[in-house]
């Protein structure tokens, strides 16, 4: 079990993230038992045996697509997008895709170098989960969801921009 | 010009909060100088050679002259007393502590300015052209248009970490004065055959190691779209750029790689999705932010003032001064006024504290206080009557602010160089103060007439190298500098990639390569033939064999090698 955020609130979390090491090929990896999110190509090669279980859910990778996983997407009630290095920014458009494009509707989990900084935009583009990096305070990145109490244009979040929500007024009125 | 309401005021407090925050926890070390990088860039302050140099965003280059004399404020209280104005219309100090980088923000936000975005691999400060709203050949004034994008790209969540960093111009007279086809998206404001309003819209536009010009993937957006359409461009981008390589990593790879044509039937189809979607501009909103430009109080003048035409017969300085410094204005008895920061001995584009304030006080005596900064690295009194020019003229004179060199030899483009940066493989400025000094003739400069000199101090080009008449580029050749010469760019409605003449010349020769470049110009040149025809129908040969015929003899220096002849 480890701490997550899970809609603005730290939450003990019992999903394993599958992870390959260099000797191990999508094709072939044992999937172990229990709740564990695997990789895109783990869950497209091994489908078959996947679809059986009901405890499997999905990560992109940063140079993947929300529509990889197609059809399949509204099976889940967990996908999570990670991000190899804090300053990759796909995983950001994969999850505004997953969303809006796709429809998903489930927890959408941002893994990897997840740090404080990023959560505010993370979740305006469509991640209500954050497993932030394993020697971070979790605490003090909860912080990030709040930098902000507004903004300007649409995202995820937001459907409107703040011209269409606001009264704003213009010069000399 | 556009004023901040409460959500505006709202949205910098937040973020003055939020990077007090962030300078903090790096100061305590609970962030690494690897994951603070990415946050101070994204609030434009860089390290480099000696201090912390803060880039401060000047909205498409509109500023008042209270902005100014805050400027003139930090320059004094946290700098070295002067600042450096930009090609993108910005300003930099290079000076600064990060421990007062939060409270430098402070002061910005009392008056409406921020560093948001001003640097970092996210989409920065739109530029526009500086005679913006009183151009003699403006079409559509770009500003309202100018501001909703910058509300628009303001902490975009999506397009926060692109593959590199992402420039947007915005254009809408007939001569485009942003330089749009070596932006990442250049947009045009135009009317289409039905009069409507829309944009001309070019992507992959660009200079650094690979220099482009921007193709054009529709020719006519209807304006509500603009930001939807932006929006699915980016969307792409961000998907699509190449990361593995950050000389690879502009759109305009992307946009190369796989054609115009087919990257505009792919931002087609993203844009499908949230075309006519809430994110639509309406014409409330267009209207309510146009209503920040509107014209000033301008009185009815007659178009030609009996007193100025005297005054510019009987004062040949003056009338120099009027033929380059002074621009043409849409209201009749009206000009718009360039102050040259292009002074003989001082570094382009940088101005002092005393400067600062002075430059706030003429806008409010003659030009509404209203300023602008042109990415020609100059200053911008919009709304002058002619019956005040003389004053001014006197005023700016004693203040260093008069040279009449704009558009001239001198009025060179020209970034910090090895000096200030740390990524310069070169120096720039002691060699735009070597080659200022060689023409430090003015009726030989006027004669030389239109020209645009641009240098930067290395590849990524921040002085438009690529686009100069005179392109001049730093280079780094064993551990020494050298300086590559190209000639034949433009910016504008011409634009042109330059082409480099031959090998490299030390920094000592550069004044002479100039000065022979220029006697060919003038051997070679047709009556009224600028430089840039001039180069552009002869190509390089006669400039090559020319320059190269004899050896060049070297200059002694500027700046810290002063009185030295040997190589920097």
């Amino acid at each position: 079990m480890t701490d997550i955020i899970k809609d603005k609130a730290i939450v003990s979390d019992d999903w394993t993230v599958l992870r390959l090491t260099e000797e191990q090929t999508p094709d072939a990896v044992d999937v172990p038992a229990g709740k564990t999110i695997v990789p895109l190509q783990v869950w497209l090669l091994q489908r078959e045996t996947l679809i059986k279980r009901d405890d499997i859910s999905v990560w992109f990778n940063s140079d993947e697509q929300a529509k990889d996983l197609k059809d399949d997407i509204a099976r889940f009630s967990l996908l999570a997008v990670n991000f190899p290095k804090f300053s990759d920014g796909r995983g950001y458009s994969i999850a505004f895709n997953l969303r809006s494009r796709f429809g998903f509707t489930g927890e959408l989990r941002a893994i990897g170098d997840v740090l404080r900084d990023q959560l505010f935009y993370m979740q305006r583009v469509g991640f209500n989960a954050f497993a932030v990096r394993a020697d971070k305070n979790i605490h003090d990145a909860i912080k990030g969801l709040t930098d902000f109490s507004e903004k300007y244009q649409t995202s995820w979040d937001e459907k409107n921009p703040l011209f269409r929500r606001a009264e704003r007024t213009g010069a000399g009125v | 010009m556009y004023r901040y309401d409460h959500h505006d005021h709202q949205i910098i407090k937040e973020r003055i909060a939020q990077f007090r925050d962030q300078v903090r926890r790096r100061l305590a070390n609970e962030l690494t100088e690897e994951e603070f990088l990415p946050l101070r860039l994204q609030n434009g302050l860089y390290f480099q050679r000696h201090a912390y140099m803060l880039r401060v965003a000047v909205p498409y280059g509109m500023l008042s002259s209270e902005q100014m004399r805050v400027f003139a404020l930090i320059a004094r209280k946290y700098d070295r007393g002067y600042g450096h104005f930009t090609t993108r219309q910005n300003i930099q100090y290079n000076w600064i502590n990060l421990e007062d980088a939060p409270d430098i923000l402070e002061h910005l936000s009392k008056v409406e300015m921020h560093a948001i975005q001003t640097s970092g691999n996210c989409m920065r400060n739109i530029t526009s052209d500086e005679f913006a709203g009183v151009a003699a050949d403006e079409v559509i004034d770009p500003r309202a248009y100018a501001e909703i994008l910058r509300q628009w790209t303001t902490f975009h969540p999506e397009f926060a970490y692109l593959p590199r960093k992402f420039k947007i111009a915005i254009n809408g007279s007939k001569e485009d004065r942003a330089a749009i086809a070596v932006h990442d998206i250049g947009l045009t404001v135009v009317h289409n055959e039905a009069g409507e309003v829309g944009f001309r819209v070019m992507v992959g536009g660009g200079m650094g190691r690979t220099p482009i010009l921007g193709s054009v993937i529709r020719e006519f957006l209807p304006w509500q779209h603009v930001m939807t359409y932006l929006e699915a461009i980016l969307r792409i981008y961000n998907q699509y750029g190449r990361r593995d390589n950050k000389y690879k990593a502009r759109i305009k790879i992307l946009v190369k790689a796989i054609g115009a044509d087919v990257f505009a039937k792919q931002v087609e189809e993203e844009w499908a999705d949230i075309k006519d979607g809430p994110a639509t501009l309406t014409e409330a909103e267009l209207k309510r932010v146009a209503s920040f430009f509107s014209t000033p109080d301008y009185e009815n003048l007659p178009a030609q003032d009996a007193t100025f035409e005297q005054q510019k017969e009987q004062n040949k300085a003056f009338a120099n001064w009027v033929k380059r410094n002074v621009k043409p204005h849409k209201v009749a008895g009206y000009n718009a006024v360039v102050l040259s920061l292009k002074k003989p001995g001082v570094p382009p584009g940088d101005a002092t504290a005393e400067q600062m304030d002075f430059i706030a006080d003429l806008a409010d005596k003659y030009s509404f206080g209203e300023l602008r900064v042109t990415h020609e690295q100059n200053l911008v009194l919009a709304d002058v009557k002619q019956s005040d020019l003389f004053a001014v003229w006197q005023d700016a004179k004693s203040h260093g602010l008069a040279t009449p060199n704009i558009g001239l030899l001198t009025d060179m483009i020209c970034c910090p160089g090895g000096d200030f940066c740390a990524l310069a493989n070169a120096k720039s400025i002691p060699i735009a103060l070597d080659i200022t000094d060689r023409f430090n003739d003015l009726d030989y400069l006027h004669d030389i007439g239109d020209i645009e000199l641009n240098m930067s101090g290395c590849i990524n080009a921040c002085g438009h190298h690529h686009v100069g008449n005179i392109g001049i580029l730093g280079v780094d050749k064993d551990g020494s500098e050298w300086y590559q010469v190209s000639i034949g760019g433009a910016q504008g409605n011409q634009a042109a990639i330059g082409k480099i003449i031959g090998p490299s010349f030390s920094a000592g020769q550069m004044p002479e390569v100039i000065e022979r470049i220029i006697q060919v110009y003038l051997r070679e040149r047709l009556e009224n033939e600028r430089f840039i025809d001039t180069t552009q129908r002869l190509g390089i040969t006669p400039f090559k064999e020319f320059v190269y015929a004899t050896p060049i003899k070297t200059t002694e220096h500027h700046g810290e090698d002063a009185g030295s002849v040997v190589s920097y």
